[in-house]
């Protein structure tokens, strides 16, 4: 799946995931700012790196600050800025 | 001497005799409206004064400027019970070179009286004070209710400065602290922004997790066997534990039960338990909002009491030990129930024990309600990232996955279990936690201890390390 266009999903809420995704051409570049990095921010990482892989995106720019989402938060919020992103 | 008023605040601290190196101490009734801790440190450092001990019973954001005399040395020792996020952070990333000295809020006037932390100064925040010092806080526009805080810096300190913005004809009546204490009388334009001093009202959670945990400490209450005539009872501000007070409520009017006394900060909830007959009176060492500040001030069984009336461990007897039921906050409890109330889970510091540990330390019932995880991070952990009040004091921990009790407490544990409530072991609530969030990494902290925190007894409980500065 290709990202066409700059997209959004998710809050700056306590809980909740911000994530910004638009076209890239150096496969998965991710910036992560979280409040919870010491603790998550591997799993985070390796969470995201997933679900990309799963949706067939293999270049994309991400940015995602992170309120201390539950992984299940992280997922959907990733997902639908793909969905978002893959211009329909 | 006609009377005590001195022209201007800088002739009071030269009059003071305030020199480099001594100490100087503060109350926090103004809360994070105060202007006074500012304005006295602001004079002291143009002064030239330097190497100065702050002794404050709390801290908070607005005590920011505090920073630059410390970064500037004229402050070099810092004691406090509490501090807000703003400090904390800086201080936690390691500004001060000596570590801040964290007291409960019995402990400090056990440790002033006993002359382990002598106070050469004092400067008292009063909201009413005639000529000769005479001060109330229950009176004028900058009105915080209760001086409790601020007792054991008057009765102790070698010299005393009452600074007021409303000076009233002598004698002020209904006085607080009294002449006796006071050396010089200081008028300024405000002492505080009332906004900061006191919150308009304090509000219930409307938040479904803090609704179940609320309803859940309420039943362990109930239950726990001290409900009944002659209860005593102490709540913090929070959500939560302000709408646990709210269903104790419903319990104890619905059920006729009246209590004895309620304690502690005082809200407009437990002025409205007094007022519908759930306590004889309430004892109270720091108002928290409008409607306490008024309540002190009309009603004659809403009593002021002092820091160690409250809770200090070396008086003859302090209200803490009369305490049947005490509702805690944390924001980490390990799984042996020692509670940190100091750091947050990065380790940066914005709290302190306040009244934590006096009030564990004396309750029959020392009841902390948490939820299972705060954005992400598991409430419960193997070791809490800094002992604020020690695991043996701790009797019960409410979330909303189930109620785990102290091991030690085998009867209360029968109690609940009979009466039907979800009691779980607290390294299953742990499990049950991680099973959410997954399991977090282990924090990495400096070497250098940043704060060393002193339990009520003047013993060393626990030292707070740095954070790597991002």
């Amino acid at each position: 799946m290709e990202i066409l266009q700059k997209a959004y999903a998710g809050t700056l809420e306590s809980s909740d995931a911000y994530v910004e995704i638009e076209p890239g051409t150096q496969g998965i570049q991710l910036e992560l700012n979280s409040v919870v990095s010491q603790q998550f921010g591997q799993s985070i990482r390796r969470l995201v790196e997933e679900v990309l892989t799963d949706l067939g995106v293999a270049n994309a720019k991400l940015f995602i600050a992170d309120r201390g989402a539950l992984d299940c938060v992280i997922r959907a919020r990733v997902e639908t800025a793909v969905m978002r992103g893959k211009g329909e | 001497m006609n009377n005590k008023i001195v022209s201007s605040l800088r002739e009071a601290i030269q009059l003071s005799g305030l020199k480099s190196g001594m100490t100087v101490s503060f109350h926090h009734h103004l809360r994070n409206g105060d202007f006074v801790l500012n304005m006295v440190m602001a004079e002291i450092a143009r002064m030239g004064i330097r190497d100065l001990t702050v002794n404050a019973s709390s801290l908070f954001d607005i005590h920011a400027p505090l920073l630059d005399h410390i970064k500037s040395h004229t402050v070099t020792r810092l004691l406090t019970d509490y501090m807000s996020g703003a400090i904390g952070k800086e201080i936690s990333q390691g500004i001060l070179e000596t570590p801040v000295e964290f007291r409960t809020h019995g402990g400090r006037p056990s440790d002033i009286e006993l002359g382990r932390i002598p106070i050469d100064v004092a400067f008292i925040a009063a909201p009413a004070a005639d000529c000769m010092g005479n001060c109330s806080g229950k009176y004028g526009k900058s009105a915080c209710g209760s001086l409790g805080y601020a007792y054991p810096d008057a009765e102790n300190a070698k010299k005393v400065v009452v600074i007021t913005d409303n000076l009233v004809p002598y004698p002020l009546q209904d006085w607080s602290i009294p002449e006796t204490h006071v050396d010089y009388v200081v008028t300024v334009d405000a002492i505080g922004d009332p906004n900061g001093i006191v919150s308009g009202t304090t509000k219930i959670t409307r938040d479904p997790v803090g609704l179940v945990m609320a309803d859940l400490a309420a039943q362990v209450i109930r239950h726990s066997g001290l409900l009944r005539d002659g209860f005593s009872f102490q709540t913090g501000a929070g959500g939560a534990s302000l709408a646990a007070a709210k269903f104790l409520k419903d319990i104890m009017l619905r059920e006729k039960i009246h209590g004895s006394f309620g304690c502690g900060g005082i809200t407009g909830y437990m002025v409205d338990m007094l007022n519908e007959g759930c306590f004889e009176s309430l004892m109270d060492v720091q108002c928290f909002d409008l409607k306490a500040v008024e309540s002190i001030r009309t009603n004659p069984r809403h009593q002021e009491i002092s820091a160690s009336h409250y809770a200090s461990p070396s008086a003859r007897s302090a209200v803490v030990n009369s305490l049947d039921v005490v509702i805690l906050g944390a924001t980490e409890v390990d799984t042996d129930f020692n509670v940190n109330v100091h750091t947050d889970s990065n380790g940066s510091i914005m709290g302190g024990s306040g009244g934590h540990s006096d009030t564990a330390a004396g309750a029959k019932l020392s009841m902390i309600i948490a939820p299972m995880f705060r954005a992400r991070l598991p409430i419960v952990t193997d070791r809490v990232t800094c002992i604020s009040t020690p695991g043996r004091d701790i009797d019960v921990l409410v979330t909303q996955g189930g109620i785990a009790v102290n091991p030690k407490d085998t009867e209360l544990r029968q109690r609940l279990k009979d009466a039907g409530l979800p009691v779980v072991d607290i390294h299953d609530l742990k499990e049950k936690a991680e099973r959410i969030t997954g399991t977090p990494n282990k924090i990495a902290l400096s070497d250098r201890v940043v704060a060393n925190v002193i339990y009520r007894d003047g013993t060393l409980l626990d030292t707070i390390r740095g954070v790597n500065a991002k």
